[in-house]
């Protein structure tokens, strides 16, 4: 209450104009929502209800049976392509971050004659469009053996991300004093040792900022997957999920079912990691 | 030369995955848009090198539509459709996100309202495609049925299925799942004002409106740089939304380049066009990545 007062005061607001502005303001975040509060209805709802208008409530019975019919469906089990999302996400956010934080180590410490050319590279790479690659790739991976598998699109997936991690942590290692790597190579440690006893421990928030950020956008990619996963037992989960929609009538119980299915791995880690997640997405675009 | 190795050893692994998976393709495709094939074992090219595919693909109908243009009638084109929802898209994200920004400052609990806000850019894409499908369903969503109510019964329908709207829906969701970036930027940016400056300037009797734009707009110019370019690169490559929502229908109304690029890939196995949108897609873009690096490591 005190604290209330205190504000009040500060902006100079009088409680009734507060109350208003705030009303206003939870108004917008309820607008802003409600699509989701819309599909979680017609998740649980009979399609009898829904037809009502998933708002209206004058019958309601929830179930979950559209949840496990998305997740056993005959032809496109979303239990089979979470699985797949998952085995595609782990090793293709492990992989960039590490080799990123190693690259943006380089970068950050090391000077080397072409340096700043092969850094602009990196920063072009990660703007050019994912649609430039994939033709090429498509013929590559099938003649070495790689399309419609696993590691193909792992491959596919660490590299992408690698550009933009690297300029993310290079950013960070920068902001790191230098005081104690020096004082360890004057006791003669060699620079692999500084990078894991010194420099990746105490980066670890930023390098977990990277990992989260990475994991979300290969979990919701949904390009590359299209192109290079082929055979439907290996199709991850945003791929699944729109093909739940049926040739002849779209099923919004079933879909809104895997849509939250589908999210509800991304938001999840958005609210657990919340910190390390806005840190990546805005350390990363305000640098400038 | 020991030292060098070491050194050497922590750039070769991402220098060497990048240049396989990244920056060969990249200069395959852009070859291949001039019917030259650097891919081997395969043979995608069947007439000889020139700019025929270029000529191709800017006269034809799905990339610019004269007479949609004319008549002023959905489809218009792909790049078309880009440029409308970038002149749509843009200002609202920018304008909303920075007064919501400012707005939700005094607000108590915003940061849950923020984070409400900014679901949409943590959820995968298609699920916002769902989402929009569904909100500018006939029977399902809530948009149409606001309309009945509002009486305007030619907005009660499925928005998506028709020419006329579309496009129009696509980009209002578009809007609706990235404001939460530009809140977020500008929060944090205004985060980083120093609180002084602005009590300074009310103590001084300066109206809002003042302040927002002699004080906050100007001290948030690198968030506003950011947040034009990231947007302009997304919308020109937008994908995800388009495929899963109408699939660029009906008969072409939302098509956009990326989807375009796509349908030439996979469907039509026209392979040097595909190539060639995408260049074109990588030409549109590059000012606009070379603009926002010139800006990012300015000082450097």
């Amino acid at each position: 209450m005190k604290s209330l007062i205190r504000m009040l005061r500060e902006f100079k607001m009088t409680p009734v104009k507060w109350l208003i502005a705030n009303t206003i303001a939870w108004l917008i975040g309820f607008v802003w929502i409600l699509p989701f509060i819309g599909i979680f209805m017609a998740s649980i709802r009979p399609f009898e209800e829904l037809v009502e208008g998933w708002w209206n409530f004058a019958s309601f019975h929830p179930t979950l049976e559209k949840y496990y019919e998305a997740l056993f469906h005959p032809y496109y089990p979303l239990w089979r392509g979470l699985i797949n999302s998952l085995i595609i996400t782990v090793p293709s956010t492990i992989i960039p971050v590490l080799l990123a934080a190693m690259a943006s180590y380089a970068f950050a410490r090391f000077s080397f004659p072409i340096k700043n050319y092969l850094f602009l590279t990196m920063l072009f790479i990660m703007a050019v469009p994912q649609q430039m690659m994939v033709i090429p790739l498509f013929f590559m991976m099938n003649s070495i053996g790689l399309l419609d598998t696993y590691l193909g699109l792992i491959l596919i997936h660490s590299s992408w991300g690698i550009p933009w991690i690297t300029f993310f942590l290079r950013n960070y290692f920068s902001m790191i004093p230098k005081e104690y790597e020096e004082a360890a190579l004057v006791d003669g440690a060699t620079y692999w040792q500084i990078f894991t006893r010194i420099v990746f421990p105490v980066s670890l928030p930023g390098i977990i900022s990277a990992a989260v950020l990475q994991f979300a956008w290969v979990w919701n990619d949904f390009f590359f997957a299209l192109v290079f996963l082929l055979s439907p037992e290996k199709y991850v989960a945003t791929r699944i999920l729109p093909s739940l929609k049926g040739e002849y009538h779209v099923d919004w119980g079933l879909l809104s079912a895997g849509s939250i299915l589908v999210m509800l791995i991304p938001v999840l880690l958005y609210f657990a990691l919340n910190k390390y997640y806005i840190r990546g997405f805005t350390g990363w675009a305000l640098k400038g | 030369m020991k030292d060098v190795l070491e050194k050497a050893s922590f750039l070769i692994p991402a220098l060497l995955l990048i240049f396989t998976f990244v920056i060969y393709p990249t200069i395959a495709t852009i070859l291949l848009s001039f019917n030259i094939n650097l891919i081997p074992g395969v043979n995608l090219v069947e007439g000889s090198t020139s700019l025929e595919n270029y000529v191709k693909v800017l006269t034809s109908e799905e990339f610019i539509n004269p007479t949609g243009l004319r008549t002023s009638s959905f489809p218009m084109g792909a790049i078309v459709h880009n440029v409308i929802w970038i002149l749509i898209h843009l200002p609202a994200t920018t304008i909303l996100g920075l007064l919501l920004a400012v707005f939700l400052q005094n607000i108590k609990g915003s940061s849950i309202i923020r984070s409400m806000i900014f679901l949409g850019m943590v959820i995968p894409m298609v699920v916002g495609a769902l989402m929009i499908a569904f909100s500018f369903n006939k029977d399902m969503g809530i948009v149409p049925s606001i309309f009945k109510c509002l009486g305007i019964l030619s907005l009660y329908k499925t928005w998506t299925s028709y020419p006329d709207t579309a496009l129009l829906s696509l980009i209002i969701g578009s809007i609706w799942l990235w404001t939460g970036f530009s809140v977020t930027l500008y929060s944090a940016g205004l985060a980083s004002i120093p609180k002084e400056l602005i009590e300074a300037a009310k103590i001084d009797g300066a109206p809002f409106r003042v302040i927002l734009f002699k004080i906050i707009i100007p001290l948030l110019r690198p968030v506003t740089v950011t947040v034009v370019a990231m947007t302009i690169l997304w919308v020109l490559k937008i994908f995800d939304i388009v495929y899963v929502a109408t699939r660029g229908g009906p008969g072409g109304a939302s098509m956009v380049m990326a989807l375009l690029m796509w349908d030439y890939f996979a469907r039509m196995n026209a392979y040097t066009l595909s190539a060639t949108i995408a260049t074109l897609l990588t030409i549109i873009v590059l000012p606009v990545v070379i603009l926002w690096i010139r800006y990012a490591t300015r000082g450097e």
